[in-house]
């Protein structure tokens, strides 16, 4: 895995690029390589993370705007080729905005920016990016958000369950998101959505490291 | 070519919780306003837009409305359209 590279992909109003970048490179030796949002030769990157922010300012919707550039264009043959994407906070509302992950994001039920520590369930280890639920069954991730509220309609909810989707959920549900969906991957796996931070707990002295094993497991094939 | 103006009215489907019109309809009654069931918001996107006739206009409008305006998942639209 020497020359494994992950690709951070940089829009303008990005701000969580340095973190998910220095939890890679200084908590797990995993080289990473900004990539940004014009770009869109992703042939020499094993992995992508559309980190957390307020891409294009959140205008319109979160999320919405990146769904148009280059970068994004690209990314259905990354996704189709089997390399692994992670989308963290607004990275997660670009994946649904731009139809890699079913469902939508939008303000929180109770209109606040929430910024803190909770406590998730792993549900499913699809696509391995959790410790698969057996070692450890409960996560604390930070999240900091103020649309961060899943919503789906019935089918696809069906649809989530029933194909164990759902990656993540809240165990006490800050933001009224339908079920408790907290992260969601693609039905093939190498595609995960979240809305807490896995960058910004990988490291004992701030606050914990539940957030490694995501962050290792880009490396997975 | 003609022009027209367009108004895009983007709203959260009704089975979607929108949380700032509660909060509004709670400050409506708040200020003492009576007998409001219901408040809830949206959004409307004005467009000058030049096409050759009707519906080549409404074409391109439903495209940006489907692909960009609304986000189908939580939103419906409507427009309504006027020729300059």
């Amino acid at each position: 895995m020497d020359n494994f590279t992950v690709g951070v992909v940089v829009f303008p109003g990005s701000n969580c690029d340095r973190d998910v970048s220095w939890a890679l490179e200084g908590c797990l030796d995993i080289r990473t390589k900004y990539l940004w949002h014009e770009s869109s030769d992703l042939s020499d990157v094993d992995a992508i993370v559309l980190p957390g922010g307020f891409s294009y300012g959140d205008y319109l919707r979160c999320g919405a705007i990146a769904r148009f550039s280059p970068l994004i264009n690209a990314l259905d043959d990354f996704v189709k080729s089997g390399r692994r994407v992670l989308g963290i906070c607004n990275g997660f509302q670009i994946l649904t905005e731009s139809g890699f992950l079913p469902g939508a994001l939008t303000t929180n039920k109770n209109l606040n920016f929430i910024c803190d520590d909770v406590e998730l369930v792993i549900v499913s280890s699809k696509g391995g990016w959790f410790n698969d639920g057996v070692e450890k069954q409960t996560i604390k991730l930070p999240i900091a958000h103020g649309e961060g509220r899943y919503h789906c309609d019935s089918d696809t909810l069906k649809k989530l369950v029933d194909n164990e989707l759902i990656s993540l959920r809240y165990k006490n549900n800050p933001n009224g998101s339908s079920f408790d969906i907290a992260g969601i991957t693609n039905e093939k796996g190498n595609v995960l959505g979240l809305m807490p931070h896995p960058e910004r707990a990988c490291d004992k002295t701030i606050g914990g490291t539940d957030g490694l094993f995501t962050l290792k497991s880009l490396i997975l094939k | 070519m003609d022009q027209f103006a367009v108004k895009v009215f983007v709203r959260l489907r009704p089975s979607v919780l929108d949380p700032a019109g509660e909060a509004t309809k709670s400050a409506s009654i708040k200020l003492g306003a009576e007998g409001i069931k219901s408040l809830r918001i949206g959004k409307i996107i004005e467009v000058k837009i030049e096409g050759n006739g009707e519906n080549e206009v409404r074409e391109k409008i439903d495209l940006l409305c489907d692909r960009l305006f609304a986000n189908t998942v939580i939103e419906d639209y409507e427009y309504s359209l006027e020729k300059l």
